[in-house]
């Protein structure tokens, strides 16, 4: 079936549709992975987002159930230059157009994606809508246009949960707080607790921290501070998520107030609170940074880590007191990570936990065990 | 951590000669890593002792010397040069070799150098299949199981343990030499004995198979901090069992998840780390298991490799460039990446389009070797598409290989009957991929493919895809308008081109005219658009222009406004067409820019320095046929296009880019037509008065005879239009004709005659090369061949300056030249072979066009042939030019052929008109048997300095053995000899020993070869090429047991004379033991000249 797409800026292609009859919209982003598309999919920070694959052959191995970094797919379209219908692979359970129609989100190919990106690259990450309804470009760039700018929009109200969880091997399960507030946290005897707030959480960030021997529970944004205290928790950790950390006023305020008392460490949208928390700012990458390929290097051990990378705002620290850098996208210089000076607080702007993506920067969460124990004992 | 500043002199080992295995990519490498270092002012010294690389062109390093890649003279080198250092990683297995030999003979210590890149510890570690294991296991990685053994003893006890079928592979070998797949004790036992003998450690490892796994490769960089980048991922469509080298690969990987890829990912990096490679590139291979996703690591390769070239080439990122540059102490962040200037060199490219590597095959040209892909690798060449898709990539890479396939879909191609298709199925060979597309036009499933082939079912399916795309688009022809009007056919042709079928493939379809085809598409807009190779998949703005075609919507090469010109290189590498042309190719680019003119280069052979994005001003990686050059001189607009070059391929161009417009520079295609024509050379040699042999043509096997019996026998027959020799044979009466014609002609009347030419026995062949302006003829070289006359040029050794005409023939060789030239309106380079017999020049062959042999003469006289030829195609004369000016004597330049026979079991070594050999090595010296025994000694025929020299010679040659026999004898040499030749010896009063012939009964010649009691061979075959199993086996043997041999009476003479030179100047040496090397670098060479 035909597709069209078009951007609010006039830009417009001719596609298929593999998953049906669609009409969508999103801002529209480009990712470089070579790999990894059902992890993208399910990753909540691609919530409100249409994901343009640069690499061309999507689809060849299919959809493995261990591999989702969530329960659903987030991201609001998936364009393709190439969809493979039959996969090839011994863990592979369904197609991906089958999976994406089951979750009734378009993916349409035949697209030319290399245009597409290289229209993103020099105009910027835009509004654009997807249908196989009209091909008239008119009315389909009218549409991107009366789609909410990405700048400004509060995303995590529609990916964060709404209650306390952990992730069980069965897959996420209700995690209820006793009387005085306090989580049956589970895991190993004298594990540390930590109390992950969830900003759309990929699973994988869940999995390392328990791999690094902490016992982690995810909360809602409004889990408030002193929720936590009660809560038995030893440190605070901030997830990842979508949107613009700018208009997240709240989960600011409560991130400045754990920061007093609290070893922390953030990823991603959470780097991007603590940076805002701490007195530092954020602004909006021309299109962002995303995909697997990103060098990034600590500041400390001079190492060059190759990184995942999913975000489309860059933290300012510049100025901020008792804050410094400690890692540095090699590409254009921006910061991918900041420790502060007398806290135990670290964080990182790309995705240590990996899915998709290499694991050079594993190294964050065994920091992060390190400054929980330095700072709790534990 | 920038330079290291206690280094100031490196030397830089090079690959040697082009075998199987290793090809033009360690001239690639080689040269980007010279290169690389001069630019940061090291002083760097050179060995390779192969004349036609861009690497040993005079000015790249300070000091170059051509001279044979083994341990003495390399050593020999390292005392006289002093370097600091040594990098090891850039020349293949040769370089690491012959570094590693370096170190365990301790010239290293002695001298002070140090390994860098490469520790002799870590090629140890990754080289030995037994540390290796050990080394795996220390990770938690699997290799198949295995066992490693130095005796066939051993391999009997192992083979208790381990289950059939077994792979063996022979330690420190390249491109898999010596090994094979053994199903059975007997398979086992041969090929244990052939691996044996080709470890230089005898050292053989049988491994457990794990045929019919996926296979994946993985290029690593790291620095000397522990960071570590994967340059690229590459999945075989081949599965386990076929050697890398033989198989169809594709970049990225297509069939792993982010899971599994991480998984090697981390694994690859850990490898390294655990070898021990402090910088550089390295290539790790995997296998999985495609049931359960198990994996196990294959090997691992501490250095620059073929697969490390495809990887540079497929993503943007030079390997070893950079590979140089951390060897000398930077860190990956300390360099940019080139293609973007801006971004880190600290990255892992992404790609947007998809590539695909072809192997190219030629075993047609070793009849007896079975077209079958073992873990030996057999391919002599590759070449490498990008399309956006696979399918795509796929098609433009088969159009590419030049074997008459014109994508996936060949015309006129009936289906095998099933016993055949599903031999060709079951058997991994050459023809597979098209055995495929029968498969499925006869209805076979993908489930039945797969079980009967191992190839992943997502490569089934998308050659599925093209051959049911195929029958829709011959359908569509039969129930469809096929006018521009018709939106139908705009909509079919865009998918077919987005399915990589080339406007060939749609006309044989559609039975119409390819023009009609490009008119077609023309009107209706479907035109293919550049797209950047650009190392980020667009995330980042690229400054390089490296293009290739698709069927897009944007369109990103942007012509300059500027003079330009357009070079057409060679295609992938063949036996008769290789790295000769590439280095006339690449000198053609230098000198346009020098010019101040664009150059632009089209190649589709990611081994070269043609295709590296630095050497021309814009590359565009295509396929070199006529629609898509034509698409890019569209494009462009050059102001001419260089056809004289590239060897073949561009020069079938010719005819029909001239016809459609384009500016051929150079001599005119006109004169190619002249000199490739047969009835008007014979009107051209006739103007000029030039004798020829006496000679015909003939259109089918009636003629043939007749034309015979005219000439009379022994006469040459061969195909017109073909290059290399191929299907080139002496014929000696009306049998051998008729078995001629069966065999490679057959019953139809030909549109290109047969051509047959008198057979001059025991002339002497001259091969000169020269350069014209049109008006003046500069000769630029004059070569003497070693082996008699019906040998190819291409397989012969030959001499410059010549060692044995008198200057009268030389003469008359320089005047026929001449007027040839002249008449010819030459502007450029052109090659003549003649034969001269008692004292008579007969003209065999004129090819107005850059020859074989231009590399080889442009250093043995230091004049730049290829560059001088591209400024005369630029409107300059011989007279400013002034190459004598340029040029360099005083000493002997022989060139020796390299062949790869050991790759082809059952193949005779006999020499012939065919050509066979893969390259070539250059030895120069002060006299000729002092370069004659280097060119040897780079070929790799050690010569003996004592033992027994086995003779066996035919009827013809047996007047010629006695004064060769007489001087092996004074030089204390022991001679052996069967019946015919050792009573002749013995008439003639010369000691040899009778040995007995296989059919005589035990202990034989065989026997004695086999117990090391043989040091040299000299056989040469019967004139009635019979082909006796007794002659035959004896030379198999030779090949299998390694002895240096000839099978000229001429050559054997030279392997005599340069024996006896040796002995006599080197009599401090003990006897047994080769003379130390006297090595030179082509500048002390130049310089000789200069002095005088």
């Amino acid at each position: 079936m035909k597709a069209f797409l078009a951007l609010e800026d006039g830009f417009t292609l001719e596609g298929r549709s593999v998953t049906g009859a669609c009409d969508t919209g999103g801002e529209v982003i480009f990712n470089t992975g070579m790999t990894g598309y059902q992890e993208i999919l399910t990753d909540p920070s691609y919530a409100g987002q249409m994901v343009c694959m640069t690499w061309t052959e999507i689809g060849n191995y299919g959809i493995a159930p261990e591999d989702m970094e969530s329960g659903r797919v987030h991201a609001a379209a998936l364009l393709m230059r190439e969809c493979c219908q039959v996969p090839s692979n011994w863990r592979s359970a369904k197609s991906l157009p089958d999976f994406l129609a089951e979750h009734g989100i378009p993916g349409i190919e035949g697209l030319d994606t290399r245009a597409l990106t290289l229209h993103l690259r020099e105009y910027g990450a835009m509004r654009g809508v997807v249908s196989t309804g009209t091909a008239d470009p008119r009315e389909l760039v009218a549409k991107a246009k009366a789609l909410p700018e990405m700048a400004g929009q509060n995303l995590v109200t529609r990916v964060a949960p709404s209650a306390p969880w952990r992730l069980g091997d069965a897959g996420p399960e209700p995690a209820v707080p006793d009387a005085r507030g306090a989580f049956d946290w589970g895991g190993e005897p004298g594990a540390p607790r930590v109390l992950v707030y969830d900003f759309g959480i990929k699973w994988n960030i869940v999995r390392m921290l328990k791999a690094h021997g902490f016992s982690p529970v995810m909360v809602p944004p409004s889990f408030t501070p002193a929720e936590a205290e009660a809560s038995g928790a030893d440190a605070i950790f901030l997830s990842n998520g979508p949107g613009d950390p700018a208009v997240l006023g709240a989960e600011i305020a409560t991130v400045r107030e754990l920061a007093k008392t609290w070893p922390m460490a953030g990823i991603c949208l959470g780097h991007q609170l603590l940076g805002h928390a701490l007195g530092g700012s954020t602004h909006k990458l021309k299109f962002g940074h995303h995909g697997c390929n990103h060098p990034v290097k600590d500041l400390e051990t001079g190492i060059v880590e190759i990184t995942s990378q999913n975000h489309g705002f860059c933290v300012d620290i510049d100025g901020v007191p008792n804050v410094k850098a400690t890692h540095m996208n090699l590409n254009d210089g921006t910061l991918e990570g900041f420790a502060h000076e007398t806290l135990p607080i670290i964080a990182v702007q790309h995705h240590p936990e990996a899915c998709p993506g290499p694991s050079d920067s594993r190294t964050f969460f065994a920091r992060f065990r390190k400054i929980v124990r330095e700072s709790t004992g534990r | 951590m920038p330079k290291r500043s206690d280094l100031k002199k490196i030397m830089v080992i090079g690959s040697g000669p082009i075998v199987i295995g290793q090809a033009c990519e360690f001239d690639y490498s080689g040269t980007q890593g010279v290169k690389a270092l001069k630019e940061e002012g090291f002083e760097v010294v050179l060995v390779n002792s192969n004349p036609a690389t861009i690497m040993t062109d005079p000015h790249l390093a300070d000091k170059t010397y051509i001279e044979p890649i083994e341990p003495n003279t390399v050593a020999a080198i390292v005392r006289k040069e002093r370097p600091d250092a040594i990098l090891p990683t850039l020349g293949g297995q040769t370089a690491l070799n012959t570094a590693l030999k370096l170190a365990q003979m301790g010239v290293l210590d002695e001298c002070g150098v140090e390994l860098i890149g490469a520790r002799a510890d870590a090629i140890a570690k990754a080289e030995s299949r037994e540390l290796f294991r050990d080394a795996m296991n220390n990770i938690g990685l699997k290799v198949p199981a295995s066992a490693i053994i130095h005796s066939m003893e051993d391999m009997r006890e192992a083979a208790k343990e381990l289950p059939f079928p077994l792979i063996i592979r022979p330690a420190f070998t390249l491109g898999g030499t010596g090994g094979g797949i053994a199903y059975n004790m007997e398979d086992l036992e041969a090929i244990t004995a052939e691996g044996l003998a080709a470890s230089p450690v005898h050292e053989v490892m049988a491994e457990q198979s794990v045929m019919g796994w996926k296979e994946f490769e993985m290029e690593v960089i790291c620095d000397k901090q522990g960071n570590a980048v994967i340059v690229c991922s590459i999945e075989n469509l081949d599965p386990m069992g076929v050697h890398t080298g033989d198989s169809v690969t594709v970049a990225p990987a297509q069939t792993l998840t982010d899971r599994e890829y991480q998984k090697m990912r981390d694994a690859s990096i850990a490898i390294m780390r655990e070898i021990g490679v402090e910088t550089g590139g390295s290539n790790v291979q995997f296998g999985i298991n495609p049931a359960n996703g198990d994996m196990v690591v294959i090997e691992m390769n501490p250095r620059v490799s073929r697969s490390s070239a495809l990887a540079s080439k497929a993503t943007g990122f030079p390997i070893a460039r950079i590979a140089a540059k951390l060897a000398v102490g930077y860190t990956l962040d300390e360099l940019r990446n080139d293609i973007t200037q801006k971004t880190s060199a600290a990255f892992e490219p992404s790609i947007d389009y998809c590539v695909v590597k072809i192997p190219r095959f030629n075993f047609e040209k070793f009849p007896g070797a079975k077209d079958e892909l073992t873990t030996s690798m057999k391919s002599v060449g590759e070449t490498m598409a990008i399309g956006r898709t696979f399918r795509q990539a796929l098609q433009k890479g088969l159009r590419s290989l030049e074997n008459g396939a014109i994508g996936l879909v060949r015309t006129h191609e009936e289906t095998p009957e099933r016993p055949e298709l599903m031999a060709l199925l079951r058997t991994p060979n050459s023809k597979r991929l098209f055995a495929l597309r029968h498969a499925f036009l006869a209805g076979f499933s993908i489930e039945e493919l797969y079980e009967i082939t191992s190839i992943d079912p997502w490569f089934l399916r998308q050659i599925k895809s093209i051959v049911d795309e195929e029958v829709r688009i011959r359908d569509f022809a039969l129930a469809n308008d096929t006018t521009p009007e018709n939106p139908e056919l705009v909509a079919q042709l865009r998918r077919a081109k987005e399915y990589g079928f080339s406007d060939r493939q749609l006309a044989a379809m559609w039975r119409r005219p390819e023009s009609d085809i490009r008119d077609l598409r023309r009107e209706t807009g479907i035109e293919p658009t550049y797209g950047l190779v650009d190392t980020c998949a667009a995330e980042f703005q690229a400054l390089t222009p490296y293009f290739y075609s698709s069927y897009e919507t944007r369109q990103e090469a942007i012509p300059a406004q500027c003079k330009k010109v357009i070079i057409f290189g060679g295609g992938p590498n063949r036996i008769g067409q290789g790295i000769e042309f590439d280095y006339c190719c690449c000198h053609a680019s230098y000198a346009l820019r020098d010019e101040g003119v664009q150059a632009i280069m089209v190649n589709s052979n990611p081994e070269t320095v043609s295709t590296d994005y630095d050497t021309s001003d814009r590359l565009y990686f295509e396929p070199l046929t006529f629609e898509d050059v034509m698409h890019i001189i569209g494009l462009e607009k050059p102001d001419g296009v260089i056809v004289q070059f590239g060897g073949q391929t561009p020069l079938n161009l010719a005819v029909p880019l001239k016809r459609a417009g384009v500016r051929i520079l150079g001599t005119s295609p006109d004169a190619i037509d002249r000199a490739e024509d047969r009835e008007r050379f014979t009107a051209l040699l006739h103007k000029l008065g030039l004798r020829q042999p006496e000679n015909g043509a003939a259109r089918n096997l009636a003629e043939a005879l007749a034309e015979a019996a005219r000439i009379t026998y022994p006469i040459m027959v061969r195909p017109s239009y073909v290059l290399g020799g191929r299907a080139m044979e002496v014929v000696y009466d009306d049998e051998q004709l008729r078995a001629y014609f069966q065999k490679h002609i057959g019953n139809e009347q030909l549109e290109h005659p047969v051509l047959i030419d008198k057979f001059l026995e025991d002339a002497i062949e001259v091969d000169v090369d020269a350069l014209s302006d049109g008006k003046d003829v500069y000769v630029a070289g004059i070569m003497e061949h070693i082996e008699e006359a019906g040998i190819h040029s291409g397989d012969s050794s030959c001499v410059l300056p010549p060692y044995s005409l008198p200057e009268s023939i030389v003469e008359e060789l320089k005047r026929e030249t001449i007027a040839l030239a002249l008449e010819l309106r030459v502007r450029g380079l052109m090659n003549i072979q003649f034969a001269v017999k008692d004292g008579q020049v007969y003209l065999l062959e004129v090819n107005p066009r850059a020859s074989r042999t231009v590399p080889f003469v442009s250093k043995a006289t230091g004049v730049p042939l290829p560059r001088l030829a591209t400024q005369i195609m630029l409107g300059h004369t011989l007279a400013e030019l002034k190459p004598e000016s340029m040029h360099h004597s005083g000493y002997v330049s022989v060139k020796e052929a390299v062949f790869p026979f050991r790759r082809f079991p059952g193949v005779d070594i006999l020499l012939g008109p065919e050509m066979r050999s893969t390259g070539e090595v250059m030895g120069i010296a002060g006299t000729f048997e002092e370069a004659y025994f280097k060119s040897q000694l780079a070929a790799g025929q050690e010569l003996p300095m004592s033992g027994n020299v086995f003779i066996s010679v035919n009827d013809k040659d047996k007047p010629h053995v006695v004064p060769l026999a007489r001087e092996l004898d004074e030089l204390g040499f022991s001679i052996l000899s069967t019946e015919g030749t050792a009573k002749l010896l013995k008439e003639n009063g010369i000691h040899a020993t009778r040995v007995l012939k296989v059919a005589e009964g035990r202990p034989n010649i065989l026997d004695r070869i086999k117990n090391n009691e043989v040091a040299l061979v000299i056989n040469t075959a019967s004139a009635v090429r019979h082909t006796a199993r007794d002659a035959k086996s004896i030379r198999q043997a030779t090949l299998q047991y390694g002895l240096p041999y000839t099978t000229t009476i001429s050559a054997a003479s030279a392997v005599v004379r340069a024996i006896a030179y040796a002995k006599r100047h080197h009599a401090a040496t003990p006897a047994a033991m080769p003379p130390a090397p006297q090595v030179r670098s082509l500048q002390e060479y130049y310089g000789l000249n200069a002095a005088q």
